[in-house]
């Protein structure tokens, strides 16, 4: 986390009463800004612009402008995000499509001097697992947000192709070839990954006939959800084609359920819960191997993830001893592997 | 020469007992951040005193199974390179039991350290 200088927090309301005012066509007054969370490179703002009396509340998302730093492993790893230009792209398609996601509204100009990034309404909610799996509001949420998710990723898979951006396909083999990469960049032995990546190779599915828009970072944690259940579908940036099971499976990853083990789909409910809502949303068949397949995969990559959390405070790019600690979570997915692998030998 | 006691493990759970019942409330009230910053720090110095009691006897262990498990001796991180080798090449599988006995008990002493109450 960096901290954040008051003449950067006043530089960005500058340029937000400016495109603001474009955008909606009247001056526009800045009120309530500040940095929701994210790192030095990616960030959300929460602010209001109030425009002719009528006050509009929205998120700012944006990577700013960068001074040319050096290429680290980091970049690597990120080089399977897309950039904000295409986030808004999928946003806005995905959202023409009815998923539950924000609104975006405008992308900021090269010449606005913020770097890349949109404004897009701000919705109600909290991404907060620990308040949702605990706290009595959301009680009855609770008993809903498992199909809630499987309605709104059937609706998701289904965003038609026409509408978006170039995005990269990448299936199975693509995603096994990509977190061996990630391990040879590391440059560390690990027995547990090796053994998990070689039993994926071994049964990987075959590519989709028909590759759909796959969210890429589908978990708890990641959605907006009040006392109704989820509101917002949050951090696109992992979109890309392939295969609908692969979101459906890492929603399942045992890290995604903050605790709550009994209950794989994100911690409110049973695979099957999740998988039927899927399917009577319109997604297609749910064939329980494969989504095995990928909740393996899902286990190994968020373990991988953290390893490169890590490096990114070791290498120097980032100096956060948050990052650094999360490298010894690691083996939790390590645990969680090898008892996946001997539920289905 | 040995050091006076506190022993290393001692001395990291008088901070973390520290910093947590005494400088985390305070800091909840004055920065709720640097809150949450702090208990990422507490949790990371019961991991080091976790691994100052168990890690050596837990390293030695995985070196004698891993000799045993590849039949020459070696240092820890040439063995698990030559064992992560195998595995990535597919010349050993989730097939060999003395395989799968050796990284259920290195990860058994890893989680152990990391975070034992993961299940």
């Amino acid at each position: 986390m960096t901290v954040h200088r008051p003449d950067e927090a006043e530089n960005v309301a500058a340029v937000l009463a400016r495109v603001a005012g474009r955008h909606f066509g009247g001056a526009a007054a800045i009120e309530r800004l500040r940095r929701e969370s994210g790192g030095a490179s990616r960030q959300t703002w929460s602010f209001d612009a109030i425009v002719d009396g009528a006050r509009h509340e929205l998120i700012l998302r944006r990577d700013p402008p960068t001074l040319g730093a050096p290429r680290t492993k980091v970049e690597t790893d990120r080089s399977v995000s897309i950039d904000r230009a295409t986030e808004f792209r999928v946003l806005r398609a995905a959202f023409q499509a009815g998923v539950r996601a924000p609104e975006v509204l405008f992308e900021l100009a090269p010449g606005d001097g913020l770097g890349e990034g949109f404004v897009m309404r701000r919705i109600g909610g909290t991404a907060i697992a620990r308040k949702l799996l605990r706290d009595s509001p959301y009680d009855s949420a609770r008993r809903k947000i498992a199909s809630q998710l499987g309605e709104i990723l059937a609706r998701l898979h289904a965003v038609p192709a026409a509408g978006l951006p170039p995005l990269t396909r990448r299936e199975a083999a693509d995603h096994i070839a990509g977190q061996r990469r990630a391990l040879d960049l590391l440059d560390r032995p690990q027995p547990v990954f090796e053994l998990a990546l070689s039993w994926l190779d071994r049964r990987k599915p075959a590519p989709t006939a028909t590759p759909v828009l796959v969210h890429g970072d589908y978990r708890t944690g990641n959605y907006l959800a009040d006392e109704s259940g989820v509101t917002a579908i949050l951090d696109w940036e992992g979109a890309h084609l392939g295969d609908p099971l692969e979101d459906l499976g890492w929603l399942c990853v045992k890290s995604w359920r903050f605790g709550a083990v009994d209950k794989p789909a994100g911690g409110f409910g049973s695979r099957e819960e999740l998988w039927s809502a899927y399917e009577r949303a319109g997604g297609i068949r749910v064939d329980p191997a494969r989504a095995h397949w990928w909740e393996v995969f899902g286990t190994v990559r968020w373990g991988i993830i953290c390893h490169n959390q890590a490096w990114r405070h070791l290498s120097g790019a980032i100096k956060s001893m948050e990052l650094a600690s999360i490298g010894r979570r690691a083996v939790e997915t390590e645990v969680d592997l090898l008892q996946l692998l001997k539920a289905k030998a | 020469m040995a050091q006076d006691h506190p022993t290393a493990s001692e001395l990291l759970s008088a901070i973390a007992d520290f910093l947590r019942e005494e400088a985390t409330p305070a800091l909840d009230k004055a920065e709720p951040r640097l809150g949450f910053q702090m208990r990422v720090a507490v949790n990371s110095l019961a991991i080091l005193e976790r691994e100052t009691r168990l890690g050596p006897a837990a390293d030695a262990a995985e070196q004698a199974r891993l000799v045993e498990l590849l039949g020459h001796d070696g240092t820890l991180e040439d063995l698990n390179r030559e064992l992560a080798r195998q595995l990535r090449v597919g010349t050993r599988d989730q097939g060999d039991a003395a395989l799968m006995a050796h990284l259920q008990a290195t990860i058994a002493d890893k989680i152990a350290i990391a975070n034992p109450k993961w299940r």
